[in-house]
């Protein structure tokens, strides 16, 4: 679902011995706008920032699994539980390509799982805000995968070929997931009084969470650089976010819904809405584990991964089996 | 506008399409809380997937009782709308997914009767119930594929899972009889050739399992006491808890459209 | 003792008859029969395949970047290979 603008320390001013020349012909593919493949020559660093957005960016997806997961089994109706079901699925199948992607970089499936379940390595803030009522699933769709969807489609154009053609994959699988999300929206603000509160409720507690989703304003970010010139991140956070924030306050217009930014407000001169200030504390915070359900989250992937490990070995166990016995065979 | 459960006119057809659909969606149900959790992110997609086909099942099958009972319900009024008594499952899909050699176990005992009974009931002369059990059929044929080559795994992977897949054939086995009976309603339906007789799927249904539990090196049980009484309502502990899950929206704000 | 990583399996898809198996990703197997069912759930959830090939990736031998000098450009210079290189006067038509 989701890729956030984590990549804190600046590969850029890493110093490596590699050789001028070929970082200088790297540059030049990469200005030349064409795609480098996982067994071309990359510089470390790029192949490092590279590790770290995709496994991060997957870690996400699988823990995005959670909040959403968290209403399959008391969706109201059968075509939303189907619905939800088919989408929560979809984030684990990304997920999937993004570690098939990762993997191409050099790094195995299970070391980059380890990082996440030892909380070595981070994912999306968003997923650390519980999904309280039936409209945050509505909430998530619309806002959170509208933000992701916003990111998301750059990185289609991302130089690194295997992320690249993950995310045209993922991509066009999640068109349904924000319209999933804003019809959800849609029928809970024209239904009762109660259905609206709950829809309010839903957007004033995801609205900023979601506009963190981006990262940190452009001035207080280091990395953005070196992601820029290997054109890995085409649009800086703020300017992902203003799209983002110009997009959806005419859908929460029409909604009947308000914002909750007394700030907001739209500037002839510009086009743009102008939105109040975000609370970077917040953002930190919830970053460094301390949002409402960090502990949660990884919890429920540590018991999975734990309670799933006879599972794994028995699979293996078996295939070795059989290899042991087809071998058997062939001897005799 | 009804609030509260509501009250289905129940004909043998309607009783017998309501009693199929809520196997589907209860084990549908099951298999979606697995969703976030399995023992392998490719796991997750094959119970998710498994999930939707059974839910699908269920949604046509409940469409179809809603035309027949003709009373102005439509699949959520039965799945939302209806109490642990008037719910016709089988025992066995209700039982909680407990650890995946369960999981698994209960999906092959099911999917071993209903891929033949699928078959069978695709010569229905009820177009509707023919064209239902066709699509169903191959949804079933690769539930029975997936279960058995775990089944396999587990029983012949290490102790453990060996120790475990055994585990929970034994307990598994005594909700398996449930699946062979028919009431007098739906043995009318049978008489008039309108649905197979599950009782003639017993020898393929056991003939099936004991060639998959034999690959996975585990015994067959052998006779033993037969739990029944999903199919008329007397469920165990366990559906309630489903129910107050499933139904919690619905029974919280009557009335409401979402 | 720690289990050894699940193999990792590439995953090539027909979408159609007619046309031919296409590399679509990778996923995590303990064996082929896995591999399959799970190429399945995973790369086909919206009809995109008739057929699927898995491939254990350990068993693909891939040609070297730093080859393509010798390896491809050599082909470059062959236009005599292609049907455009060849003069037919117009009135000749279509051949």
């Amino acid at each position: 679902m989701y890729t956030q603008a984590l990549n804190a320390n600046a590969e850029a001013g890493e110093r490596t011995l590699e050789d001028a020349g070929l970082a200088a012909r790297f540059q030049e593919r990469i200005d030349a706008e064409e795609r480098i493949e996982p067994n071309d020559w990359m510089p470390a660093a790029y192949r490092k920032t590279l590790t770290r957005q995709i496994s991060q960016h997957a870690h996400s997806e699988i823990v995005g699994m959670l909040p959403e997961g968290n209403w399959i089994t008391r969706a109201p109706s059968l075509r939303r539980k189907a619905a939800l079901l088919a989408k929560v699925q979809d984030e684990c199948g990304h997920g999937l390509y993004l570690y098939a992607a990762a993997e191409t970089l050099g790094a195995s499936r299970e070391e980059l799982v380890d990082q996440m379940l030892s909380g070595k390595a981070k994912y999306s803030s968003i997923f650390n805000y519980p999904t309280l009522t039936w409209a945050d699933i509505g909430a998530i769709g619309w806002l959170v995968d509208g933000a992701a969807i916003m990111n998301q489609i750059p990185l289609c154009r991302c130089s690194y070929g295997p992320y690249a053609r993950a995310m045209i994959r993922v991509c066009k699988e999640e068109s349904f997931h924000q319209r999933q999300g804003y019809e959800i929206m849609v029928t809970l603000a024209k239904g009762m009084a109660e259905q609206k509160e709950m829809a309010q409720d839903a957007l004033n507690r995801w609205w900023w969470p979601c506009l963190m989703m981006f990262g940190p304003p452009d001035a207080a970010s280091e990395h953005s650089d070196a992601s820029t010139r290997w054109k890995i991140k085409r649009f800086s956070n703020d300017e992902l976010r203003q799209k983002f924030v110009d997009a959806t306050v005419p859908q929460a217009h029409y909604l009947g819904l308000t914002l909750p930014d007394p700030d907001l407000v739209f500037d002839e001169a510009t086009g743009h809405w102008r939105y109040g200030a975000i609370d970077w504390e917040e953002f930190k915070q919830v970053l460094a584990g301390n949002g409402p359900c960090n502990r949660d989250r990884l919890a429920a992937r540590r018991k999975a991964h734990d309670d799933g490990a006879w599972v794994r070995e028995a699979a293996q166990a078996f295939a070795e089996k059989r290899r042991a016995a087809k071998h058997a065979a062939q001897a005799a | 506008m009804a609030e509260g459960s509501i009250k289905v006119a129940e004909t043998p057809l309607v009783r017998y399409l309501l009693r199929r659909a809520d196997d589907a969606l209860i084990l549908g149900h099951r298999l979606s809380e697995w969703c976030g959790h399995a023992p392998m992110m490719e796991e997750d997609m094959a119970l998710a997937n498994m999930g939707l086909d059974l839910i699908g099942q269920a949604r046509t099958l409940y469409t179809y009782a809603a035309e027949v009972e003709a009373a102005g319900h439509d699949e959520d009024a039965y799945a939302y709308r209806r109490d642990v008594r008037g719910y016709g499952n089988l025992l066995l899909v209700e039982q909680p997914n407990g650890d995946f050699a369960r999981t698994m176990v209960r999906q092959f005992f099911y999917s071993a009767f209903m891929d033949p009974y699928w078959r069978a009931l695709m010569a229905s002369p009820d177009a509707t119930l023919a064209a239902i059990a066709a699509k169903a059929e191959k949804e079933s044929a690769y539930h029975l594929r997936h279960s058995a080559e775990w089944v396999i795994r587990l029983g012949d992977g290490t102790d453990e899972s060996h120790r475990r897949a055994a585990e929970a054939v034994a307990h598994l086995w005594a909700f398996t009889g449930e699946m062979f009976e028919a009431d007098a309603g739906e043995r009318a339906l049978i008489a008039d050739g309108v649905v197979p007789d599950p009782e003639s799927l017993r020898a393929p249904w056991r003939a099936a399992i004991a060639d998959v539990l034999a690959q996975a090196t585990l015994a067959v049980p052998e006779g033993g006491w037969m739990q029944k009484g999903g199919r008329s309502g007397a469920h165990s502990e366990h559906l309630g808890h489903l129910l107050s899950d499933l139904q919690y929206m619905q029974r919280a704000f009557p009335g409401a459209r979402w | 003792m720690a289990t050894p990583p699940t193999p990792l399996w590439e995953v090539f898809i027909r979408s159609r008859n007619g046309l031919a198996h296409k590399h679509v990703g990778s996923l995590h197997a303990a064996d082929a029969t896995l591999a399959l069912q799970a190429a399945r759930d995973l790369y086909t959830r919206r009809g995109e395949g008739l057929s699927i090939w898995v491939v254990p990736s350990n068993a693909i031998t891939a040609s070297d970047p730093a080859d393509k000098g010798m390896m491809f450009e050599p082909a470059e210079s062959k236009i005599y290979r292609h049907p455009t290189f060849y003069e037919v006067p117009d009135e000749v038509g279509h051949m």
